[in-house]
């Protein structure tokens, strides 16, 4: 055990320390919505200090290090710190790069990488169907062979910046005679593509958050066979590595979310005195406490997993599970603990931090289910990890 | 920055989770229940030869000066195969103790102890708790009163009674006036006992000893969840390994979801625990002003992970589960004795609260 940094990385710190003072005021945003040459600049910036895009080789418009965690964990520690984004938080750089990285070719390398870093070139997932959720791989819209194209047909939904998207990493059904999961492809697609229809999907947080999610229809939607990455069927390999990055994406800030959490509590008065007072709240605080520090010490723990090169195993899977319930717990306390006020939203009249909790509570509930859900997660950690049987498949009526 | 257990960390866990598993299996720990003290020496001497009992003691007097993680370790292995022993009283709270108080006296009863042929029990339950109005008191130097739920105490050469948060008494538990009764509990692999102090002489007395005994307990504390979490993932092995052999309705039940995410649960509760452990032990050495606040938060913590464990893992297994003979009660009950041996979930995390400032002081 060594919790220190060495001198290297304490001086790294410090630059990025200075980075991060000297541009915070400057930064926009919002930037998934913000202006796209403000958000190009900042971006562009930041990789020019090597704060983003930092171990993408340069000929795809990257900084070009070496990967080193430790450099990361800094980064993401002091951007966090400041309160500002490093990088861009979206499936463009988060989902589609890793791909391109592992399975792309170079020509969709050089095109693809260092624009979308840049924020030049806003992605939207086209993964989950009306009836294909968590047996994704039953998914079937539909492209059919036509010269050099394909042609596009069915519908996708929780496309998160579908709106706003200026492409879509799609997965569709190219082989309809193979097995389910060898019959997918992976595919880029532009959105301005004729066919494409774009429907808002409202949530049930509302307008709150930056999230928008939409529905989209593909009606006779052309797309050149170029834009396969990888090889025809392969999409679902393919789509795996994606996942695994949306998965490691979903680490969420517990120990952040209890600080605020506590201030609220000694903020928020009843009868005068502060809910911190009150035993009952503050038991509530203190258990969920312990498990935000399990949180934050089993991802020092998982990172140095990592750092050694060993597997983490089990300890790996549990960790969306427990940090998804972790945050909508408690967002559960901080409604509690506001009382009849905990439901006000929408810029009412007293309400408290323009509805954060009830937002985080109705995001982390998303969390829960998006990305795999809870139930799902449970059927890896006792199949994958404890070597518990599957379930036997139904016999077809 | 390297969070993780070193090579020798896993070679010690290896080695004591390997002698217990072949001296000290669960039909031993059958028979020794029948025994007037279940902590039987032979078992406690062969485990000192391993170097467990002075895995805290310093070198100078013939232990091994390992840290509270190694002894976390040890501890969780005990746990895990329910092993009955005096280790959190003897090899863990009393060393911590006596170390840090030092003198010529503490000195030999340190060698003593990293020997195994001297075994200490602590009586530690009133600096939290008082109940059955409890408490030993000091007049004219001599110890008077009771001390409840003396841990690792039945069958133990030595006492360390805390009178209060700053003064220790040290008894020999044949001294004139003292009188030991072993209190049965539901776990029979922990020697609990009252211990009634009718002017008694003490071996040694310390006052001003506030550190000595605040450290004790929170190595005491950190050492229990060890403790439990061992018996915790003992519970998750035997349930799926048990959901991986039984059929019902032509299946094994763990290809049931119903069941298999009940052993899904259990682990992803275990895990972080185990994060949350080694760090609340590190920081007992490498950042003392964090660990009273971590030994309060892993105990607490553990213990309510624990509870819901014991439970699920029995329910796993059926009926079976809840006969004397499957066993698993060994580990039921070794969990539910561990939950207010050192102060339970609710105190616990109002010290918590206190030490943090969200709640008045005491």
């Amino acid at each position: 055990m060594d919790l220190e940094f060495d001198a290297r990385y304490e001086e790294f710190r410090a630059q990025v320390r200075d980075f991060v003072a000297k541009h915070r005021p400057v930064q926009p945003m919002g930037l998934a919505s913000a202006k796209k040459k403000e958000r190009v600049a900042w971006l562009s910036l930041q990789i020019e200090h090597g704060y983003w895009a930092r171990t993408i080789p340069k000929e795809y418009g990257g900084y070009g290090a070496a990967p080193d965690l430790l450099e990361t964990v800094i980064m993401d520690e002091e951007f966090n710190k400041a309160g500002i984004a490093r990088g861009m938080m979206a499936q463009g750089p988060s989902m589609l790069v890793p791909t391109l990285l592992s399975h792309g070719s170079d020509e969709q390398r050089e095109r693809w990488i260092g624009s979308t870093m840049r924020g030049e070139v806003i992605w939207c997932q086209g993964y989950s169907e009306p009836g294909s959720g968590s047996d994704l791989a039953s998914l079937q819209t539909r492209a059919t062979e036509d010269g050099d194209d394909f042609v596009i047909n069915g519908q996708k939904i929780w496309t998160s910046t579908a709106d706003q998207a200026d492409m879509c990493f799609i997965l569709v059904r190219t082989e309809p005679d193979a097995k389910k999961h060898e019959g997918i492809s992976y595919v880029l697609l532009p959105m301005d593509t004729p066919g494409i229809d774009v429907q808002p999907l409202r949530t049930m947080s509302g307008d709150i958050g930056e999230n928008s999610f939409n529905q989209v229809f593909f009606s006779d939607v052309r797309v050149p066979k170029a834009n396969v990455v990888g090889r025809r069927g392969e999409g679902w390999k393919i789509a795996n590595t994606t996942l695994k990055h949306e998965r490691n994406s979903l680490n969420a800030n517990a120990e952040g979310t209890l600080i605020r959490l506590a201030r609220l509590m000694n903020d928020e008065t009843i009868r005068g005195a502060p809910a911190m007072a009150s035993p009952v709240y503050r038991d509530r605080l203190m258990k969920l406490q312990a498990r935000a520090l399990s949180m934050k010490h089993h991802g020092m723990r998982m990172l140095t997993c990592s750092l050694r090169g060993d597997s983490p195993g089990i300890a790996g899977l549990v960790v969306k599970l427990q940090n998804c319930q972790l945050n909508y717990d408690m967002a559960a306390l901080a409604i509690d603990v506001m009382g009849e006020l905990g439901v006000l939203y929408d810029h009412a009249k007293y309400e408290r931090e323009r509805g954060f909790w009830q937002a985080h509570s109705m995001f982390s509930l998303g969390l829960i289910i998006g990305g795999g859900t809870a139930q799902i997660q449970k059927n890896i950690i006792s199949e994958r990890g404890l070597g518990l049987p599957r379930e036997p498949k139904p016999a077809k009526a | 920055m390297d969070f993780g257990l070193s090579e020798d960390q896993h070679l010690l866990e290896q080695t004591v989770r390997s002698f217990l598993a072949d001296q000290v299996p669960i039909e031993r720990v059958r028979e020794l229940r029948e025994n007037e003290a279940p902590n039987d020496r032979a078992t406690w001497s062969a485990l000192a030869e391993l170097g467990v009992a002075g895995v805290l003691v310093p070198e100078a007097q013939g232990g091994s000066e390992l840290a509270l993680l190694d002894a976390a370790l040890v501890s969780q292995a005990l746990g895990h195969a329910v092993t009955p022993t005096p280790f959190l009283a003897s090899a863990v709270m009393a060393p911590i103790a006596l170390a840090s108080i030092s003198g010529s006296k503490a000195d030999g009863w340190l060698a003593g102890i990293a020997s195994g042929e001297l075994v200490c029990g602590v009586a530690v339950t009133e600096l939290f708790s008082v109940r059955e109005e409890a408490g030993v008191r000091v007049s004219d130097g001599k110890l008077h009163g009771k001390a409840m739920m003396a841990i690792d105490s039945y069958g133990a050469d030595l006492l360390l009674v805390a009178i209060d948060a700053d003064t220790l008494g040290v008894v020999k538990t044949d001294a004139a006036g003292l009188d030991i009764t072993r209190l049965a509990t539901v776990d029979v692999t922990r020697c609990t006992a009252e211990v009634l102090l009718d002017g008694v002489t003490p071996a040694a007395l310390f006052e001003a000893a506030g550190p000595a005994v605040a450290r004790m307990l929170d190595a005491g504390r950190i050492a229990l969840a060890a403790d439990a979490l061992g018996a915790c993932e003992s519970m998750v092995e035997q349930a799926v390994a048990y959901a991986k052999q039984r059929k019902q309705f032509d299946r094994l039940i763990g290809s049931f979801q119903a069941v298999k995410h009940m052993c899904a649960e259990m682990i992803a509760e275990v895990e972080p625990a185990r994060s949350l452990l080694w760090y609340a032990a590190h920081s007992f050495d490498a950042m003392p002003d964090e660990a009273p606040l971590m030994a309060c938060h892993v105990l607490a913590h553990v213990s309510e992970i624990a509870r819901e464990i014991a439970s699920v893992s029995t329910q796993v297994h059926g009926g079976i589960g809840w006969t004397d003979e499957q066993n698993l009660h060994f580990w039921f009950k070794r969990i539910g004795n561990a939950r207010h041996l050192l102060g339970g979930p609710e105190l616990l995390r109002n010290r918590a609260a206190e030490l943090q400032g969200f709640a008045p002081a005491a």
